[in-house]
C-alpha cells in the first residue's frame, strides 16, 4: 500500500502547476508536503484524489489509480475549509460518513465516538454556522477520519486552531497513524512538519526543490547553526571566514556556518572577549532549509 | 449506486424540511382552500353582516308614486329566488337620504309609471358601486313592464313567450385537429392552468437546483462530496432529488385542489368553473401535463445545475441564469398567446424546438386533437436534448465545481470543461 507519484505533470492551458514531479509515500508512514503558496501542492493533492488528471505521468494507490471505486479508502481535508451551514452536525457527518460507503448506524457510532475525543460531543445537535471557525474545523477533521481511511490527504489541517486543539489534533492523528493509516499532509508550520513527519518534500513553482527524509535532508543541508549567548555584543566574530549569515537574538546570537570546527573558531574568539553564558551547536531547522531554498528561488 | 440514493435523500430530506419550503406549501394550501370556497364564505360573511353596519341590506324601502307596482314587484322577485324583501315608505326622498347617510337603511327604491305605460325607477344607496340588488330590481321590473306592455297591446301570454324566444347558435370548425367550441372552452381552462404551474415549477425548482448547487460551492462542502462521489453522480441525483420533490408538492397541491373543490359548496359544473373546464377533467391533458413538467424539469434543471456550477457566490446565480430565465419567459409567452389561437404557425413551429416544447407542446395537445406522432416527435427531440446537455453538463460541472474565481460569465464554461477535463 504505497502511494507512488510518477513524473507527474499538470498543465492549466500554457501554465504549468505541477513539473515531473516524483515521491512515494510508504504505508503508515506520515508525509509532509512543504510549499509556499501556490507552489502546486493543492493541485498535487487533487490529482491524487483523482479529481484532476494528470497532464503527464501517473499517480497510484497500492498500484491503482485513485478512482471513485476505491474513493472509501480515502480521507481527505481540503484546504478551503466548509460544510454545509445549515445542518446538524451528527446529520452532516453520518451524510459525509455514507458517502464515503459507511451504513448509516456505523457513521453515527463513529461520528459520536470523534465528537467525543475531541471533546466537543454537545455540538452533536448543533447547526455548524452555530460554531467557532476552529470548532467547524475539528467537525470537519473528523469528517476526514471518520471512516477509518487507509490513505489520509490533510490539506493544512492545523490552520486556525489554537495550541490546545492543536495537540488534540495531533494526537489524533498520530493515533491513526499508529493503526496503519497512510498521511499525507501540507503545512505552512515547519515545526509541525518538524515533529511529525519521517520524510518531505519541499515545493516550488510544482517542481520539487528537496525530497527525502528529514535527517538525510538536515544533513545533506550541509549548514548548521550555532547559538551563542552572552553579554556583549558577538556581532563582530560575523568577520570570521565560514560564518554564512548572522542573526542578532536578544541574549546573544545565531550564526550559520559550513563546518563545525568554523563553530569552535568561533567559541574561541569569543572567549577572549568575555565569559559565554550558554553555547550550542544545532541542526538547521526546517524553517531554515525553507527559507534557504525557496527564499533563494524568490530572490 | 448507494451514493446516489446517499445524496438523492439528502437534497430530498433537508429541502423538504426547511421552514421555508414547509411554510410555502402550507401557504399555498391555505390559498387553495380559500379560492375556492371563497364565493360561500363571501356570502356567509354577508349573512353575519359584518360590512352592513347594522343595516339590512337585503331589506329594501320603496316610495311607490304609482301605488301599483310594489306588489307585483315583489312577486317577481320571490318567482327568481331573490331573497330581498321590500317594505313601502310614507318617508320623503329627503328624509330616506339622511337615513342612508346615517347607515340606518341601506337603500331605498323610487317607483313611478309615466304617460306611456313605462315603469320609472330610481334606486339610491351609499355608493353606486353595488350591482346585485340593482341587478335583481332591474330584472323583476323588466319582466314586469313587459306583462303591463303586453296587457296594454292585448297579448296572450304565449305570444309573448314567441316574441322572446331566444335563438339557436352553434359554431363549427372545417380543421381536423380542431376541438370543437365546447370541447375548447372546456380544455382551455385546464391548459391554461396547467401550463402556468409547469412553467412556475419549472422555473422555481430549477432555480433551486442552481441554487444548492451554489450553496455547496460557496460553502465549500463541494470538494468534499465530489472526493466521495463523482460529480455526474451528484449533479443527476441532486436533480432527481429536487425533482421528486417538486412532484409530490405539486401532486400535493392537486390532490388539495380536488378535496377543497369537491368539498366546497360551489357548484363545480355551473359559473366559473365550468368556463375553465373542471367539469371534465381529460385524462390525458393531465398525463401529458406530467410528462412535460418532468422533461422540462430535467432539461432547465440541468441546464440550471451547470450554470450553478461556475459561480463561487450564491450571490451570482441569478445573473448567470438570466439567459436561462429569459428562454423559460419567452416559452411561457408563445404558450400563454397560443391559448387563443393554437394553430398558428409560430406555436406549432415553437413546440418542436426544445427549450419550448415542455410548455408550447403542451399547449398544442391539450387544446387540440393532434395526431399522437406529434407530441411524441417534441417528446423524442426533448429527451436527445436532455441527453446531449446532461453529457455536456456533466463535463462542464466537474470542471466547475472546482474552479473559484471573480468573473462569472459563460466565458467560463470554456474554462470548466479544460478544468474538468478526463
Amino acid at each position: 500500500m504505497t502511494l507512488k507519484i510518477d513524473n507527474v505533470t499538470k498543465k492549466f492551458g500554457n501554465f504549468t502547476a505541477v513539473k515531473d514531479l516524483s515521491m512515494t509515500v510508504k504505508q503508515g508512514s506520515m508525509f509532509g508536503f512543504l510549499g509556499a503558496n501556490g507552489a502546486g501542492k493543492t493541485t498535487t493533492f487533487r490529482m491524487i484524489l483523482g479529481l484532476l488528471d494528470a497532464t503527464e505521468g501517473s499517480i497510484t494507490w497500492n498500484g491503482k489509480p485513485i478512482t471513485y471505486a476505491n474513493s472509501t479508502h480515502i480521507g481527505y481535508l481540503p484546504e478551503e475549509r466548509g460544510l454545509y451551514p445549515k445542518m446538524k452536525v451528527e446529520d452532516q457527518l453520518i451524510y459525509l460518513g455514507q458517502l464515503r460507503g459507511m451504513k448509516k448506524n456505523d457513521a453515527k457510532k463513529a461520528s459520536n465516538e470523534w465528537l467525543e475525543r475531541f471533546e466537543v460531543p454537545h455540538y452533536s445537535s448543533k447547526k455548524v454556522e452555530e460554531l467557532s471557525k476552529g470548532n467547524q474545523q475539528k467537525i470537519q477533521v473528523i469528517a476526514s477520519l471518520l471512516h477509518k481511511p487507509s490513505l489520509i490527504i490533510l490539506d493544512e489541517p492545523f490552520s486556525g486552531l489554537d495550541p490546545v486543539n492543536v495537540e488534540i489534533l495531533k494526537k489524533a492523528i498520530l493515533d491513526v497513524q499508529k493503526e496503519g493509516a497512510t498521511i499525507v499532509f501540507s503545512s505552512h508550520r515547519m515545526d509541525h512538519v518538524e515533529e511529525l513527519c519521517e520524510q518531505l518534500i519541499i515545493l516550488d513553482h510544482g517542481q520539487s526543490l528537496l525530497t527525502g527524509s528529514l535527517r538525510d535532508i538536515k544533513r545533506s543541508f550541509g549548514l548548521q547553526n550555532v547559538r551563542m549567548k552572552a553579554d556583549f555584543d558577538l556581532s563582530y566574530l560575523q568577520e570570521i571566514s565560514g560564518v554564512t549569515s548572522f542573526k542578532q537574538t536578544i541574549e546573544g546570537g545565531v550564526f550559520q556556518i559550513g563546518e563545525e570546527k568554523i563553530a569552535h573558531e568561533i567559541l574561541r574568539s569569543a572567549l577572549k572577549q568575555g565569559d559565554i553564558r550558554y553555547f550550542a551547536i544545532e541542526e538547521p531547522s526546517l524553517q531554515d532549509i525553507f527559507i534557504e531554498k525557496v527564499g533563494k528561488e524568490h530572490a | 449506486m448507494r451514493d446516489f440514493w446517499t445524496i438523492f435523500n439528502q437534497s430530498f430530506w433537508t429541502k423538504a424540511k426547511t421552514k421555508s419550503f414547509v411554510i410555502t406549501t402550507l401557504i399555498v394550501v391555505a390559498g387553495i382552500f380559500l379560492m375556492s370556497n371563497l364565493s360561500s364564505i363571501i356570502s356567509k360573511v354577508q349573512e353575519i353582516g359584518v360590512f352592513d353596519g347594522g343595516a339590512d341590506s337585503s331589506t329594501i324601502y320603496v316610495v311607490d308614486h304609482s301605488g301599483s307596482l310594489l306588489e307585483p314587484l315583489q312577486q317577481q322577485l320571490d318567482a327568481s329566488e331573490s331573497d330581498l324583501t321590500l317594505k313601502s315608505s310614507t318617508k320623503s326622498i329627503d328624509e330616506l337620504k339622511a337615513q342612508i347617510s346615517e347607515e340606518e337603511i341601506k337603500s331605498f327604491l323610487e317607483l313611478s309609471v309615466n304617460e306611456a305605460q313605462t315603469i320609472q325607477a330610481t334606486y339610491t344607496s351609499e355608493n353606486a358601486s353595488e350591482f346585485e340588488n340593482p341587478g335583481a330590481i332591474r330584472d323583476a321590473l323588466q319582466n314586469l313592464q313587459t306583462n303591463l306592455k303586453a296587457t296594454s297591446m292585448d297579448l296572450s301570454n304565449e305570444e309573448v313567450v314567441q316574441l322572446f324566444t331566444t335563438i339557436e347558435f352553434d359554431q363549427k370548425a372545417v380543421s381536423d385537429s380542431s376541438k370543437s367550441e365546447e370541447e375548447l372552452s372546456e380544455a382551455r381552462g385546464l391548459v391554461y392552468v396547467l401550463i402556468f404551474v409547469i412553467y412556475f415549477a419549472v422555473f422555481y425548482y430549477s432555480n433551486m437546483i442552481a441554487m444548492e448547487v451554489a450553496t455547496e460551492k460557496s460553502s465549500r462542502v463541494m470538494e468534499i462530496i465530489i472526493s466521495s462521489v463523482s460529480p455526474v453522480k451528484h449533479m443527476f441525483a441532486k436533480i432527481a432529488g429536487v425533482g421528486t420533490l417538486g412532484l409530490l408538492q405539486i401532486a400535493l397541491f392537486g390532490v388539495v385542489g380536488f378535496v377543497a373543490l369537491k368539498t366546497s359548496s360551489s357548484d363545480l359544473t355551473s359559473g366559473v368553473f365550468s368556463f375553465f373546464g373542471f367539469s371534465n377533467v381529460s385524462i390525458s391533458t393531465m398525463m401529458f401535463a406530467v410528462i412535460f413538467f418532468l422533461l422540462g424539469y430535467f432539461l432547465y434543471a440541468t441546464l440550471a445545475a451547470l450554470l450553478g456550477s461556475l459561480v463561487s457566490r450564491t450571490e451570482d446565480v441569478q445573473q448567470l441564469l438570466m439567459p436561462m430565465t429569459l428562454i423559460i419567459v419567452i416559452a411561457s409567452f408563445i404558450a400563454f398567446s397560443g391559448i387563443g389561437n393554437p394553430e398558428a404557425g409560430y406555436v406549432q413551429i415553437a413546440s418542436y424546438i426544445p427549450f419550448f416544447t415542455p410548455l408550447v407542446m403542451f399547449l398544442r395537445v391539450g387544446m387540440l386533437d393532434l395526431p399522437l406522432w406529434e407530441p411524441v416527435l417534441g417528446v423524442a427531440i426533448l429527451l436527445v436534448t436532455i441527453f446531449i446537455l446532461g453529457w455536456f453538463g456533466s463535463r462542464v460541472y466537474r470542471g466547475g465545481v472546482l474552479m473559484y474565481g471573480a468573473s462569472q460569465s459563460l466565458k467560463d464554461i470554456k474554462k470548466a470543461i479544460q478544468l474538468g477535463k478526463k
